[in-house]
This record gives C-alpha cells, sequence and structure tokens, in this order.
C-alpha cells in the first residue's frame, strides 16, 4: 500500500477519522444552503456551547439550529421531512437549520436497553405517520421553553408573545433571536402537560417544497455513506459465501491468498444454530480481511475454495410448477382464508359471466445500490459501528447479543444509505462484521461485492395467483376469489404459523369491500431460498394480478376498463373493512379519474398507442397510474407514466413528488426486466447485467405526478406507487399488443408472445 | 561575526546528508493537484481513490462498474475507475465528482441543477450520473432524449426522469 498523501485529505475527512477513532459524537451530514461549503462536520467539533432543547434540538448562541433526524434515510427523504415538521413547530428559520442523522438513541435502563428517540425504522412508509404524531410535540416544547425564557427576560406574559422565523416578539416590537434566548431556555423545566401544536393555517414549511437537505454534500461527493466511513486502522473484509444456505465449506487452501500483499487474515464464519433469519450470517463464509480492498479482492479471487452442497436442492422454475398446481387444484385446502365475505359459492351458481386467469410473480432481490456493508469496532468495554440500516434498534440486537455488552456501550451511527427497499431490516452483515472484528481484534469494515449481494439476498417470493369472477346480467361483479401460493417472507423470524400469510397478501386489499361475495386463499409452500421484506410487500405482488384481472374483465365485457372499474367501485362512500380499516371510495374514485383525465382517457380506444390504467390503496392512502405505452417492432416505448397519489397532509410536496416518480420507475423497471432465478438452489443473477434494472433509454422521459392536497393526518408514501405501475403497463401493452401478459418481467414475456 | 543565519545553512563538518532516494511510482493528476502511487501498480483506480486518498465519492456498486457508480473522466474522456489499473493513469489527469465545483466552492452548473431539480434518490448513484452528464455535455452542448437515452447509469430509487430534467436545466443555462 502506498503511502497516504495526507494533504489530499478534505480537512472534514481527517476531523471524521480523529472524532470516529475516539468513537464521540454525532455526525452533520446535512448542510441546508446551497452556499454551506464544508459538510460533514462531528458535532464535536462544533464546541460545546449548543444548547439541548429536548432530544432533537440544539440552538448555538448564534441562533443556528441543530434538528435531530432519527429514522435512516434511505433516499426517503425523511433526513429533510422530519426535521421540518420540527423546524415549523418550532418556528425556526429554515436557512438557519441544519439536520443532524441522530444514529441510534439507546440508554441504559437496569441492563435493558430504552430507545429514547421512539419510531426509527426507514422505508417502511411509517416515517411520516410517526413523525406526525410525536415530533411536533419535540418542535413546540422547544418553542415553549424559549418562549418562557424570552418571557422573564422581557417582563411580559408569555402568552402574549409570538415566534417567527427563529425571534420571539414582544407587543412592543423588541425581539431576541433564539440563540440569545437558548441558554436561559435550555435550564427551564420541561412543560409538564401537553404543549399546544399549531393550526394547520399557521404551517410555514409543512405543505411547502423543500430540496434534500443532503444534496449540496451528495453532489460534491462529500455525503459519507457507511461504505465511506474509515476507522484509521480498520482491515478491509470481502466474504466469499456458499452458494447453498446448507451447505459447507468442502475444500479450502489459504495459501495464495494469504501471499497477496496486504491480505491479513482469512477466517470463516458460519450461521449460528437457532437464531432466525436475519440476525446471524445467512449462510457459511470465508473472509479475507486485508489492508485495502484491493488485497482483500485479489486474496478472495486467490482463494482456493470450493463448497460442498446441502441436502437441499431446488430451482425457481420447480417453484413455479408448484405454485401453479396447488392454486389449479380445487381440492387444494388453503393454509390461511384471509377474507371471506357472502357467500362466494352460492353467489357463483347464479353467474351469467365467468372470467377466470391465472398470473405469476417472479423472484425478485433488492438490489441496493450501495451493497452491504458495515464498519465495526468492538472492544472489551465498548463497540461502535457504522451501519447502513433501516432498522437501527433491530442492528442493536444483533451486536447486544455477539458481544455480551451493556445498552450504553454500543453506538450504532447511520448514516445516510444507499437505498434500503427491505433489506436492511435484516443484519446477517452485521453479524458478520462483529464476528469479524472480534476474531480480528482490530476495527473491521466489512464489504459484500455485488455478486454476494445478488445471490446472498433475503428474496421476495415468486406467487402465483388464480383469480377468478362472476358477473350477472347487469355487469355487476357479484363474485370474486383468488388463490394465492408463495413463500412466506415470515418463515423462520419467530412468527407463528398462522400469522405467515400477513407478508404476502392483505386482506383489504381491492376489491374487498366492493364485490359482496369475495374470498381469498393463500396456499404456504416451502422453500429453502431465504425470504425477507421487499419493497412494497405485499401490494406489489398482488396489485399486478388484481388491477389486470379487472381489465380482463373490462375486456372481456368490450367494454372501457374505467367505466368497469367506476362501477365496480360505485358511489363515493366509507366502506367499513373490518380491522379498523375504512375504504374511501371517493379518494379512489378522485386519483383514478385524476389520472385518467389527464392522459386524456376518453381517447382510449381512438389511440394508437395504449393506454393502461390500475388503481390501490395502502394503509390510508390512495394511487392511480396511466401509462401509455407503444410499440415498434419488438420494441416497447414507454410514452407517459402518470400517477396520482392521496396521502391526506402533504409534508414536503417536492420530497413526496420524488418518491411517487421514483416508485413509479423503480415499479416499471422491476416490471420490464426483473426477476431471480435458481437452479439447484443457486441464485443465478451474479452482476447487474443479470438484473438489469432498466436504463433511461427503456423509461419514460417524464413522470407526471399528481399530489392530491389534504388535512387529513398523512400516510406513508416510501412505496405507495409501487403496486400499480405494473398492472397499469400490462394493460396497456394489451392495448397496443393485443398480448396480455399474465407472468413478470413484462418484456421477456411480450417478447415470446409477440 | 558570523550571522546566525550562515550557521544554520552551513552544514557540520564531517557530515553528509543522503538524500533518500526518491520513490519510484505512478505520477498522475487529481482534480488539479499532484499525486504520487507509490503501491501495487495493478490496484484499479477506483480503490486508490477511496482508500489511499479517501475521496469516496466516486463509488463502489459492482465489480465491472457496470451501473456507473464509479465513473471518472481521464484527460476529459468517460472512464470507469474499477476498470483502470493505475499503471494506465501515468501522467493522465483524472477528475472525480470532488473535482466539479469550483475553488471558492461554487457548484458546477450540473451540480446546480441537480440539487435545483432535487434529481436525487438514496444520492449513491449521484456521483456517477453527475459524471456520465458532464461527459454528455462535453459532447453535445445541447442534448436530445436520444443522447440522453444512451446514458449508462443505473438507479434503483428511480431519479432517472429528475435526472434527464437536471441535464436539460444545466444544458440551457439553468433554467427549467
Amino acid at each position: 500500500m502506498s503511502a497516504r498523501h495526507e494533504s489530499s485529505l478534505p480537512l472534514s475527512r481527517r476531523r471524521f477519522l480523529k472524532v470516529f477513532a475516539g468513537a464521540a459524537g454525532a455526525l452533520i451530514v446535512g448542510i441546508p444552503l446551497a452556499e454551506a461549503v464544508d459538510a460533514p462536520v462531528p458535532a464535536a467539533l462544533l464546541g460545546d456551547t449548543l444548547y439541548g432543547l429536548g432530544a432533537f434540538v440544539r440552538i448555538d448562541p448564534d441562533g443556528n439550529i441543530i434538528i435531530g433526524a432519527r429514522d435512516p434515510d434511505t433516499g426517503t427523504g425523511t433526513t429533510t421531512t422530519l426535521p421540518r415538521i420540527i423546524a415549523d413547530e418550532l418556528d425556526a428559520d429554515w436557512t438557519s437549520v441544519s439536520v443532524v442523522p441522530l444514529g441510534l438513541g439507546v440508554e441504559d435502563d437496569n441492563g435493558s436497553p430504552r430507545f429514547v428517540y421512539g419510531h426509527q425504522n426507514g422505508g417502511l412508509g411509517t416515517s411520516v405517520p410517526a413523525a406526525w404524531a410525536d415530533l411536533r410535540e419535540a418542535g413546540a416544547v422547544a418553542r415553549w421553553l424559549l418562549l418562557q425564557a424570552a418571557a422573564r427576560r422581557l417582563g411580559v406574559p408569555a402568552d402574549r408573545l409570538r415566534c417567527e422565523e427563529g425571534n420571539v416578539i414582544a407587543p412592543d416590537g423588541r425581539r431576541f433571536g433564539y440563540g440569545a434566548l437558548a441558554e436561559a431556555a435550555s435550564k427551564i423545566p420541561a412543560p409538564s402537560s401537553p404543549v399546544p401544536l399549531k393550526a394547520p393555517q399557521h404551517y410555514t414549511l409543512i405543505g411547502q417544497p423543500a430540496g434534500d437537505v443532503d444534496a449540496r454534500a451528495i453532489v460534491t461527493g462529500q455525503a459519507v455513506y457507511a461504505l465511506d466511513s474509515y476507522a484509521g486502522d480498520s482491515l478491509i473484509a470481502v466474504l466469499s459465501h456458499c452458494p447453498w444456505v446448507d451447505g459447507s465449506v468442502q475444500t479450502l487452501d489459504t495459501t495464495d491468498a494469504l501471499a497477496v500483499k496486504g491480505v491479513v487474515k482469512v477466517v470463516q464464519l458460519k450461521p449460528e444454530p437457532g437464531v432466525p433469519l436475519g440476525q446471524t450470517v445467512r449462510a457459511p463464509a470465508v473472509a479475507v480481511l486485508a489492508e485495502n480492498t484491493w488485497a482483500a479482492l485479489q486474496g478472495r479471487a486467490k482463494l482456493k475454495l470450493e463448497w460442498k452442497p446441502g441436502g437441499q436442492s431446488e430451482s425457481s422454475a420447480w417453484f413455479e410448477q408448484q405454485a401453479a398446481d396447488v392454486v389449479n387444484d380445487k381440492d387444494a385446502a388453503p393454509t390461511a382464508r384471509v377474507r371471506n365475505d357472502g357467500d362466494v359459492d352460492a353467489a357463483g351458481k347464479k353467474a351469467a359471466h365467468r372470467v377466470e386467469a391465472t398470473y405469476v410473480q417472479p423472484w425478485l432481490a433488492h438490489a441496493t445500490s450501495e451493497p452491504m456493508n458495515c464498519l465495526a469496532r468492538v472492544d472489551k468495554d465498548g463497540a461502535t459501528l457504522v451501519v447502513p440500516t433501516q432498522a437501527p434498534q433491530q442492528a442493536w440486537r444483533v451486536v447486544q447479543r455477539l458481544t455480551g455488552l451493556s445498552p450504553s456501550q454500543i453506538q450504532i451511527r447511520v448514516p445516510r444509505v444507499g437505498g434500503g427497499y427491505g433489506r436492511r431490516l435484516d443484519h446477517d452483515f452485521v453479524a458478520e462484521a462483529v464476528m469479524l472484528a472480534k476474531l480480528a481484534e482490530r476495527p473491521v469494515k466489512l464489504m459484500w461485492t455485488r455478486d454476494e449481494d445478488l445471490g446472498q439476498d433475503y428474496f421476495r417470493s415468486a406467487s402465483v395467483h388464480k383469480l377468478s369472477a362472476t358477473l350477472d346480467g347487469k355487469r355487476q361483479v357479484v363474485t370474486w376469489t383468488q388463490r394465492m401460493a408463495s413463500a412466506s417472507a415470515l418463515v423462520q423470524r419467530g412468527v407463528p404459523d398462522n400469522r405467515l400469510w400477513t407478508s404476502e397478501i392483505d386482506p383489504h386489499q381491492l376489491p374487498a369491500g366492493l364485490v359482496p361475495n369475495l374470498r381469498s386463499d393463500w396456499y404456504a409452500l416451502p422453500s429453502v431460498m431465504p425470504r425477507g421484506t421487499a419493497r412494497g410487500m405485499p401490494h406489489l405482488s398482488n396489485a399486478f394480478p388484481v388491477e389486470s384481472f379487472v381489465d380482463e374483465i373490462a375486456n372481456s365485457l368490450k367494454e372501457d376498463p374505467l367505466v368497469t372499474r367506476l362501477r365496480m367501485i360505485g358511489q363515493a362512500r366509507m366502506i367499513d373493512l373490518g380491522d379498523g380499516r375504512t375504504l374511501d371510495t371517493g379518494r379512489l374514485i378522485n386519483v383514478l379519474q385524476l389520472v385518467a383525465d389527464r392522459i386524456g382517457w376518453k381517447n382510449w380506444l381512438r389511440t394508437v398507442n395504449g393506454f393502461g390504467i390500475a388503481c390501490w390503496h395502502v394503509d390510508g392512502a390512495y394511487v392511480a397510474h396511466a401509462v401509455e405505452a407503444s410499440l415498434q417492432g419488438n420494441r416497447l416505448n414507454i410514452e407517459r407514466a402518470i400517477c396520482a397519489v392521496d396521502v391526506g397532509r402533504v409534508i414536503n410536496p417536492m420530497g413526496l413528488e420524488g418518491q411517487v416518480a421514483g416508485a413509479t420507475l423503480d415499479a416499471l423497471s422491476t416490471a420490464l426486466n426483473l426477476s431471480v432465478t435458481y437452479k439447484d438452489s443457486q441464485v443465478q443473477q451474479r452482476n447487474w447485467k443479470d438484473y438489469p434494472l432498466a436504463s433511461m433509454l427503456q423509461l419514460p422521459d417524464t413522470t407526471e405526478v399528481i399530489l392530491v392536497p389534504g388535512d387529513r393526518d398523512p400516510a406513508g408514501a416510501s412505496f405507495l406507487a409501487m403496486p400499480t405501475a405494473a398492472p397499469a403497463l400490462a394493460n396497456a401493452v394489451f392495448r397496443v399488443s393485443a398480448v396480455r401478459v399474465r407472468r413478470l418481467p413484462l418484456m421477456k414475456e411480450l417478447l415470446r408472445m409477440l | 561575526m558570523a550571522h546566525a543565519q550562515d550557521q544554520i545553512l552551513t552544514p557540520p563538518a564531517g557530515n553528509t546528508i543522503v538524500p533518500q532516494k526518491e520513490r519510484e511510482g505512478i505520477d498522475l493528476e487529481i482534480n488539479g493537484r499532484a499525486f504520487r502511487h507509490t503501491g501495487d501498480s495493478q490496484m484499479p483506480l477506483l480503490w486508490y481513490l477511496r482508500d489511499v486518498l479517501r475521496l469516496t465519492g466516486t463509488k463502489y456498486s459492482g465489480e465491472h462498474g457496470e451501473g456507473g457508480h464509479d465513473l471518472v473522466l481521464v484527460d476529459g474522456k468517460l472512464a470507469s475507475s474499477s476498470q483502470l489499473p493505475m499503471v494506465e493513469l501515468a501522467g493522465k489527469a483524472v477528475t472525480t465528482v470532488e473535482g466539479l465545483a469550483a475553488a471558492d466552492g461554487k457548484l458546477h452548473p450540473l451540480q446546480q441543477a441537480f440539487v435545483d431539480e432535487d434529481a436525487i434518490g438514496c444520492g449513491y448513484c449521484t456521483p456517477g450520473w453527475l459524471m456520465a452528464s458532464l461527459d454528455l455535455l462535453n459532447r453535445h452542448p445541447q442534448p436530445s432524449d436520444n443522447d440522453i437515452d444512451q446514458m449508462p447509469n443505473l438507479c434503483r430509487c428511480g431519479c432517472q426522469t429528475r435526472v434527464r430534467r437536471a441535464i436539460k436545466r444545466a444544458a440551457t443555462g439553468g433554467h427549467a
């Protein structure tokens, strides 16, 4: 390894190294102003003049405000959105605000962990609803403390003062900046009763567009992801995992690997028996530890390593066949009857018209841009980790189990994360990093290579869906049945058998509530492939068959599919779906009508291109897509993609538009191209070319996003726009090509059938 | 009486200072500054940037650079830093995402356009998009949609349509 050119290190990086070695302080990655220059500055270096007002707000005497963002930001924008919720209640001047990702907040409660920041999850669509429930209060309390401090200083009762853009203003015009009040405010005891929250007409930031607070750091290359973090003396670990989860090492000769300059050690890792999936090593592995990444990669290439298969052999083709067999077997008893409204069998006998179709969803990987990685320093009296995680509290549990340290001895930092999509709810890679750091007795930075990342995933199960419906003479859908077969994502995760279906299908999904006789059955399939949470599940698996099938019903009636949909939905009303869940058909009709109007749906039959439409609802939020597609020979062009969402109150329209456009494109990319296949239990996708996310060429040139304004409490949106993009696309493809794609990925199926 | 300075400049009698032998290495320029790499000549530029210089804006996302996360400019041409061994970089000038902004911190028009259009998902692929966009605008100052379609970058967050807007904004001098 060459001598390091110290002079080339940006100042902030050297500070980071120093601070990391001391295991102190939070890291500031967010900067609010385009003019700010130095991106990541550790809070410890900002001096000790910051005054804390609660767990989330710190103010310095100059009036600069630091607001903590508690949820990991995997690209969902929570680092911007959550602090804006606090800043609005605080009446802060947004241009004076810096944002700090808080990392895990954990304290020692007699040996048990007490997680002090409340909700700390990312990418599950829960961040904004949770923040709305408690983070407004955090801002309001800080504002209340500043008001009390000002009241004492001015001799004016607090209720006669007002706050505006970081100032407290008295009736006579005297004003104090928050910075001047911060020290006094920090000494006032917190209010004993809840502080009133703002009325919506006084919002100054909520509802206004704001760019990502990390934008400048990102475009200048200064944003530090976990993979960009280094402890001064850390070793780099690169792994080779057994392709079979139940396999083992056949032969291992490390001589050549250890001869590579810079390679320090080669060690083996094994899953711990009895530990649930995602909390220990996923499959047996050999790790090469080296002074730098290049040496580690070379060392891995020089391992003489052969793996022995385990006892189980399975292929994705076999799995799909099993799934198809079971949904087509009329006598097969379902593992779970997920929903059963009315009497499907009795009502179906009087049918005037019957429609039936079977749909296939492939296995999927998470394919995050930033591969799994983790920087771990483990000492006798403490552990410090930098983890790209969506669930730091779960990461903490893994570290605690493996180190036996007390709650406050474990620090988990979560810098901005290069994509999550559910993969980083599992912490197998954290377990690996901790094990390696203990073995090496040095800090270890673990990095998975792309082939490992694709091959060693917790996949989204393939599924087969058999749908059938009967209609009466007035074109009303009278019965609806869905038979779904898949491998549950909850197996080996401590979930009781009678709840395994919950990861696979939502009993409240469309058309529940709209059809008097409706039955959903789920059939469990075993699989040797590990599964986990995937973005948009279970809706991503189900909206494609359901919303394609509605289109097929329309086609069988020789009818405009929008007309069929609107008739199925009926009048605007509230429908009780059970379990405290409600379907607001007015909001569903609205998003459907908005995308139909935007695309010019009245021309659906006259256009040369194909129009497709689909709608869905997720946890109280509503979404619809309209897609226009054209076909030139074998080339499919997505001419337009329009999405309308109704999430209730919109906190940051610019952030929400990004989420909706992003999920639309991710869903189109997934639907067009992506599938994981395996033979002999070995995943066949090894690199991006095997798992080809859509290129610019394949995707539409624009995404048109319509945000429905609303004043209900905000729902989550991180995957809301995922489910409907694929069926809207498939429905458009049917109009333009007469090919009904019932199996994803779409391009492969379309080219086969054209 | 001799000046103090003369004494310092005069070596003590009987001692000779032997200069250290110059270390051999690969000289290259990165973002306008001179560097000498004295380690493994086969080390790819990506790991030199990241592990040695700690210029971590250039990202790893796969061995063969297929996603475009590792793109840099070498003598003005777009190149995959994970595919370039250091030995091929002798005498070359490399530009990374850290080298786009002006010395006074003013953002490059492309960087500003990405910020203005919020053309960012998780941000991990953004440096690669910026380098490919810079290359595109160098070759096609007014790129058509077809030109933009040829970009090699991958993004799972789905920032493509916002990146397209950002490139057009930069090409038209900052106007959306």
